[in-house]
């Protein structure tokens, strides 16, 4: 039941987000400074985990390539199609969970505790327009994140083969190129799309209506990113069923 | 003038208000005193709208809020002036920003309009310049308050509300900010409601005093008349201390 009235609130809220919108120019601003903060904010941790996921996922395939009939350019092909279809949109999607999840709920929270929310509403501000459209909005920009994800964590593959020489760099290249369907980026891409919009959505939810104090932000922030995740994983089943199965 | 009629308002079995009526002027710092857990903090969010009472009615210089439309509504909202406990400033602006944030969303003023607007404000309620641009959390509780005044005024409201304005003030910056909510509040002609448990604003600044007492209105009256009261319950509140009995002593037979 308490599970129920909480998707029935979830529901309510995205509705709402949406009425009585803000001011453009000072929507705007918002939005600008939600893809700062949001979106060139995660830029390094995203760079820096898909390089060396990237390079686990090459080093892996390549040791277990125990057979000399299966080609060396295999690394290549299970780097790439792991790194387009799951560890640049999901994986990443799950770590942002934690980093932009846990921002989005905190700051939203700490408002909440100090009457900043009410002082919004009493001023006759939609404050869930005001707090949550900009980062929908900016969240839009997301599969820049998962493209150049996608780049750092191929170019993190090709880099681990060569420093460990368990290929040549020709076998890998010829690898990335065997068999490339570019639907597999567009099915990539439609993932990134509703995991943004997930991004940006539950994680407000919890700061938005959470109750209590200083200590229950950071009870709300753990429990916005323990959902994040979990809805992440049911859409991504479900989007992969019905758009690959 | 806000006139409350008959209101009550429950939390599932949790009856917090119960048939209150009053009235609070205009022009007058009125008070609504109370121990904790009476209901104030609920009273008060009803008659600013972000609670919806059961029933009854709140007037609005004669509008009743619960009949009017969106638009009706809206208009009331846009006079309201809200101080809240803890300033409630936003951490992301500084304090011109903070104060020129409903200019910014409401009206179709320029930029330097709207800084001028903000800084006879901030004058107005005695901040010097240099705070202008620091943010709330490198500014003193005072000052906070008076950011948080400045910032209900901008707008030349019609009701100015205050939620426990001196609370967490030393008593010397509470008096100012009283003394200050009280000059507003005469010099705008706005009718001012303050959520307190500070018994020096209501022997200070209590133009009407409403106390409320598990959910309903106990007893009614200035703070002139609240020491000649023999309620009970109001003598047990206002004079629990025996400072204030001595005071309530010396008025008396003065």
């Amino acid at each position: 039941m308490k599970h129920l009235i909480a998707i029935g609130t979830y529901l309510i809220m995205i509705k709402e987000v949406f009425k009585k919108p803000t001011k453009k120019n000072i929507m705007r601003s918002l939005i600008f400074k939600e893809i700062d903060e949001l979106i060139f904010g995660s830029l390094g941790i995203v760079l820096f985990i898909s390089f060396f996921i990237g390079g686990v996922v090459a080093i892996q395939t390549a040791l277990n390539l125990e057979n000399p009939l299966i080609p060396k350019s295999l690394i290549g092909f299970a780097t790439r199609q792991s790194v387009i279809l799951e560890f640049a949109p999901t994986f990443t999607s799950i770590v942002l969970a934690g980093k932009v999840g846990s921002f989005i709920t905190s700051s939203i929270g700490t408002m909440r505790v100090t009457e900043q929310i009410d002082a919004l509403e009493v001023m006759g501000v939609n404050p869930l327009n005001y707090l949550i459209y900009p980062k929908i909005i900016a969240l839009l920009m997301y599969p820049f994140i998962i493209s150049i994800s996608m780049y750092m964590g191929i170019l993190g593959g090709f880099s681990a083969i060569n420093i460990a020489n368990l290929s040549t760099s020709t076998d890998f290249i010829e690898g990335i190129r065997t068999d490339f369907n570019a639907f597999h980026i567009t099915y990539a891409f439609i993932k990134t799309m509703v995991f943004a919009f997930i991004l940006a959505t539950i994680p407000s939810f919890h700061g938005f209506y959470m109750k209590g104090g200083a200590l229950d932000v950071g009870k709300a922030s753990t429990t916005g990113f323990v959902w994040t995740t979990i809805v992440i994983i049911i859409a991504n089943y479900i989007l992969t069923q019905l758009i690959l199965g | 003038m806000i006139k409350v009629e008959n209101i009550s308002k429950s939390f599932e079995d949790n009856h917090v208000l119960k048939g209150i009526s009053a009235q609070f002027e205009k022009g007058k710092t009125n008070l609504i005193i109370g121990q904790s857990g009476s209901g104030k903090t609920v009273f008060m969010k009803c008659l600013l709208g972000l609670h919806e009472i059961d029933s009854g009615h709140i007037y609005f210089d004669g509008n009743d809020y619960q009949v009017l439309d969106a638009d009706g509504k809206m208009a009331i909202r846009r006079a309201l002036g809200m101080v809240f406990q803890g300033a409630a400033l936003f951490d992301s602006m500084n304090v011109l920003e903070n104060v020129s944030f409903p200019l910014k969303m409401f009206t179709d003023q320029s930029t330097s309009e709207m800084m001028d607007r903000a800084h006879e404000v901030l004058k107005r309620v005695n901040l010097k310049e240099e705070a202008f641009d620091r943010f709330p959390n490198e500014i003193s509780g005072g000052m906070q308050k008076r950011v948080a005044i400045a910032r209900a005024i901008v707008m030349n409201p019609n009701y100015l509300f205050c939620d426990e304005p001196n609370s967490g003030l030393d008593p010397k910056s509470a008096m100012i900010i009283d003394n200050l909510i009280q000059e507003i509040t005469q010099e705008y002609n706005i009718t001012t409601v303050i959520n307190t448990h500070d018994m020096n604003s209501v022997m200070e600044i209590g133009d009407k005093i409403v106390f409320l007492k598990d959910g309903y209105k106990e007893w009614e009256g200035s703070n002139k008349e609240i020491f000649k009261t023999d309620n009970q319950a109001v003598t047990s509140f206002v004079y629990s201390s025996d400072l204030f009995k001595k005071v309530r002593e010396v008025y008396l037979k003065s």
